[in-house]
This record gives structure tokens, sequence and C-alpha cells, in this order.
């Protein structure tokens, strides 16, 4: 190996000459390689880095990068479903397209009803999570991979099945009403009340998202190591007060994850109220992304894609402003 | 403490025990005691005829197994060669790449659904399996999890097989991919479970029920169907359920611990 280096030249050359018998055929044939052609370009890499990588630059392209420009240049424009047969005979109209979206009562009542599912769900969803892996973290360690993977299992769950669920479930005559009649609760019409069908909608979206967060933080408690864990009991500090001085704190980064991710996913939620009431009753569990799939069938395509693209700067600047807020202060 | 924790657990168990029960009741003991929630009998299967007999989930349940196999197959290959090239070998463009990777990631599906239809009417594959295959062939979450794994993996082993006359695809197969099998395991599940439960797709792309598969069947029955006649339902509810429930009874080590690393990096 030590003749090989000297010959080479050290480390950087040799990176960069990388098997001269392939710089001419490129995909790896084995032909045997004299230690004279070490010194070689490095265009090989280049070459073969873009085969490994032709697949998915092709899909990603042709199925994402490709539909996003697409969605981009309709929503500057008044596109509607008849135009399609021509797409590029419709008008450029900058951002009428933007401004009609934001003043129309149906976008709006959406954003409404987001907002509401983000500020229901994200709370409830991170604080029940963090709480389960503060709980299984201290637990008895042969259960645990159990309590974890029943937590776990709604996250894997089939949404169109979970969705039917909730609505057999949440019928008025169903098992959950039954449930409380046995406590002499009589509950309301979950599906049918304008009212309640948000609360219902919602905690499907919650069941689904506990066990995804409660990974993290049990991959963040873990994190902790035991030499801090054991200087806070030593101080005498209760459990509780350790919880809230210390882990807490030390959490930071995880948190900010964990709401970032959350509330991501609320704002676009779209299977849920889709699935569960279709929007409704009386549009009450219509989200922004619901809205944005509604009206394209209805044909207004270009409306449809500039909302979802106010729906991304949402998400964006929401996004951001919680990065700002909870970001690590080192 | 532990009570708290069983008594949350329990109640996110409860609507497996919803749908595990209901979907042996027959019509009549939906209409006769709608709140109960154990079945008359568990030997009602009927529930679970209909639905391959009538509701034609036979071949539904074939689209998805398609559609499934396919997807784990493609990404198990390309989007590890992507993950292992943008990790591993120097090229122009890689950053660029990469970048539009994680933004996959981050894009709101409902923005580029439309658009991405139209590309496959261009392309002249609607209604066909093909076209439901080919954005799940390659996940970027995917490429995402091979790449942070290839990080990992010693740069001196490859060199030291280059510098032997090893091509670059025969490096990846004989010497990266068997180092980087927890990733691969990850990803398989990942991928699986991902392409089972896939539903818009599907369900926009679809325009023949042959090329249903089980969620877009379950979907489009239970939007049409009378909503009391829960019994068929959730029998679909279960069969859908069920196949991703084994794999990931049996395998949720590796799947709990890809989510957790990758989400922390």
């Amino acid at each position: 190996m030590a003749s090989l280096d000297t010959r080479v030249g050290g480390p950087v050359t040799r990176r960069s000459s990388a098997p001269p018998a392939s710089a001419v055929t490129s995909s790896g044939s084995q032909r045997p390689v004299s230690p004279r052609g070490q010194k070689r370009l490095s265009f090989s890499h280049n070459r073969i880095g873009w085969i490994f990588v032709a697949p998915l630059v092709i899909i990603l392209s042709l199925f994402t990068v490709l539909p996003a420009v697409i969605a981009l240049a309709m929503s500057f424009t008044d596109i509607g479903a008849a135009d399609l047969r021509d797409p590029f005979a419709v008008n450029f109209t900058a951002f009428d397209t933007f401004i009609q979206v934001l003043t129309d009562q149906t976008f709006l009542r959406a954003l409404f009803n987001t907002t509401l599912f983000v500020v229901i769900s994200v709370p409830l969803t991170v604080g029940i999570a963090f709480v389960l892996a503060l709980i299984l973290n201290n637990g008895i360690r042969r259960l645990k991979s159990f309590f974890r993977a029943a937590i776990y299992l709604p996250v894997i769950t089939n949404i169109v099945a979970a969705a039917v669920i909730w609505q057999y479930a949440f019928t008025v005559t169903g098992p959950v009403n039954a449930g409380l009649e046995t406590l002499s609760i009589h509950g309301p019409n979950w599906l049918g009340d304008p009212v309640w069908a948000v609360p219902t909608v919602a905690a499907l979206g919650i069941w689904r998202n506990i066990g995804t967060c409660m990974i993290f933080f049990l991959a963040g408690l873990q994190g902790i190591p035991e030499e801090v864990e054991e200087a806070a009991s030593m101080d005498g500090a209760g459990y509780w007060g350790r919880v809230l001085h210390m882990t807490i704190p030390l959490l930071r980064p995880t948190t900010l994850l964990v709401m970032i991710l959350m509330t991501v996913s609320f704002l676009n939620i779209f299977d849920e109220p889709y699935l569960v009431t279709h929007g409704g009753p009386l549009g009450s569990t219509q989200s922004l992304a619901l809205w944005v799939y509604e009206q394209f069938g209805y044909g207004n395509i270009a409306p449809s894609m500039a909302g979802s693209f106010i729906l991304l700067a949402l998400v964006g600047i929401i996004a951001a402003v919680q990065f700002r807020v909870l970001r690590p202060k080192h | 403490m532990y009570a708290l924790l069983v008594v949350v657990v329990l109640m996110l168990m409860l609507p497996f025990a919803w749908v595990l029960f209901g979907s042996f009741k027959s019509q009549g003991e939906f209409m006769a005691n709608p709140g109960a929630w154990l079945p008359e009998s568990f030997a009602f299967v009927q529930n679970y005829v209909v639905l391959f007999t009538e509701k034609g989930f036979g071949p539904f349940l074939v689209n998805s197994l398609i559609v499934s196999a396919a997807a784990v197959a493609g990404n198990l290959v390309f989007s590890s060669m992507a993950g292992y090239a943008l990790a591993k070998l120097k090229f122009r463009g890689s950053k660029i790449i990469f970048i539009a990777v994680v933004g996959a990631m981050t894009v709101p599906y409902v923005a580029i659904f439309v658009p991405q239809f139209l590309v496959i009417v261009q392309m002249g594959l609607v209604d066909t399996l093909t076209a439901i295959i080919l954005p799940v062939l390659i996940m970027p979450i995917a490429v995402f999890i091979m790449r942070q794994f290839a990080l990992g993996v010693p740069d001196e082993l490859l060199e030291a097989a280059r510098i032997e006359g090893a091509g670059e695809f025969r490096i990846f197969f004989r010497i990266f991919l068997p180092l980087v099998g927890p990733a691969l395991a990850t990803v398989g599940i990942l991928t699986f479970m991902y392409s089972w439960n896939y539903f818009l797709w599907p369900l926009i792309v679809a325009q023949s029920s042959s090329v249903y598969t089980l969620p877009v069947g379950l979907a489009v029955a239970s939007q049409t169907a009378n909503t009391t006649a829960f019994g068929v339902l959730l029998a679909g509810a279960m069969v859908v359920l069920l196949p991703v429930l084994i794999v990931f009874l049996f395998l949720q080590r590796y799947f709990i611990q890809g989510v957790a690393t990758t989400g922390l990096k």
C-alpha cells in the first residue's frame, strides 16, 4: 500500500483518480488496472454518478418538479377546465387569481377550519406523545416495545380503513355513543353536527400522529446523558420539577422538529376530512387542501392552483416562524 | 403512571377493536343493536365473502400486491443507487439533486396532483397500474434514508475496491449493499407501507375498477354505500389493514429505528 501511495501522491490525488478502466467504459467493467493509469481525471465519477441517479432524476423531474412548475404557471393565469384542450391560449392574469382566491368566502372558511384543526390537534398530539414518551422511557423494559408498537400502530393504519372505522364508530347510534351511554352521557351527533364534526375529524388526525411524535421524543429522551439525570435527582428536585426544568429544555431540538412536522401535517390535512365527512357538514370540516381539491373538481383550475401555492406559502411562513421561536439557543 | 399509560393505549386500540368486532356483524345486528360492541358470532364471515364475490376485492388485492411489489423493488434498487451516489460519488449537480429530493418531501401533495395528472394524460397512461406505480417507484424519503446510511459507510472500503480495479457497479452491489442491510430493511418496509396505503393518487388516476387498488376500492365502496351497511365495509377495512399490520409486527424494530434516526438527522 505504501508504494502505491507515493506513486499516486497522497489521498487527494488518489480520490480524484477513480478506476481508470471505468473512465473508458463508464459502467464499471472489471478490467484490471495498471498502477500507472491512476493519474486519470475524475470525470469518470461524473458519468457514473449521473447513471446512478438517472432513475431518480427522471422520476423526480416528471412527477414532482415539472408538475410544481406547471402548477405555479397555471396560478398566474385564468385557466379553467375547458381550457385544458388548448392550455396556451389562456390569459395571463398575474396576481388577479391570487386576489380572487384570497377574497373568496369559501376559501376563507377553509382557512378558518384549517386553523381550527391545527390549534386543536397540534398541542394535543405533541402533548400526549410527550407524556407517553416520558412514561415509556422510565417504564419496564420488557413491555416497553409492546407499548411502543401499540402506540405506533395507528400511524401505519391505512387512512381509508381508519376513516371507515371512524364513520362507523361515531354514528349517532354507534359504539362511541353506546359506550358513553353506559356512563349516562348522551353523546352528540359527532359526524352530523357542524360543531362536533371538527373535533371528531381532528381526533382521527391526532390518533394517527401520536405514534410518530412519541418515537421522536423517545429518541430525544434517550439522548439525554444519564449523568445529567442523576445530577438533577441528587439536587433534590421532585420528578415533575425535574421534567419541567431539565428535561423539557433539553428536548428543545426534538420539540422543534415535532412541532414543525405536526403543524405542517395538519395545515395540509386532506385525507381525514375528505374521507370522513367530505368537508361537511355545511363546510365545517373543509380544510384548505380539500378546498384546492374541490375547486379543481369544479373546473376552477387557476384558483385551485393559486390556493395551493397560498397554502404552500402559509406552511413555509409558519414553519419558519416556529423555527425562529423554538430554535435551540446555543 | 403506568395506569395512565395503559388507559391511553387502550383508548388508542379501541378503533381496532371496533373494526375487528364490527366486521363479523350481520346487517341485522347493526339494525337491531347498533351500539353493541361484540358481534353475536365470530363465525359470521359473510361480510368477507361478500367482499370478494360481490364487491370485487379480489382484483383490488392483486393490484395492490403488484403496486407494492413494484414500489418496494424499485426503491430497493433505484433509491439505494441514488442515495449511494449522492453520498459517496462526487459529481456535478449532486448538491442540487439532493436539495430537490428534500424539497420534494416538503411540497404539499395537493399542489402537484393536478399537473401530475396532466402529465400522465400526456403520457397516455391514464387508468393504468403503471401510472399508479411510477410516482412511487422512487420515493424521496427512501433516497434520503439511503443517503444518510451511506454517509456512514467508511470511504476506505470503497476506495480500496476502486484501487483494485472494481467498477462502480460492482462496488455498489458487492460491497456497499451488504453493509447497509438495516437501511434496506427500513426502506423496504417504509415503501411497502406507503405504497399499500396509497389512496389519493390511485383514486385520481383510476377510471375503471379494474385498476383499483384496495384503498381505492374501499374508498369508493364507502362513499357510495348506504352507510348503515357497515359490516362489509369494516371487513374491507380489515383486509386493507392486515398485511401492513403483520409486516409491522414482525419488523417494527427496523421501521421505528429508521423513522427515529432519519428524523433526528
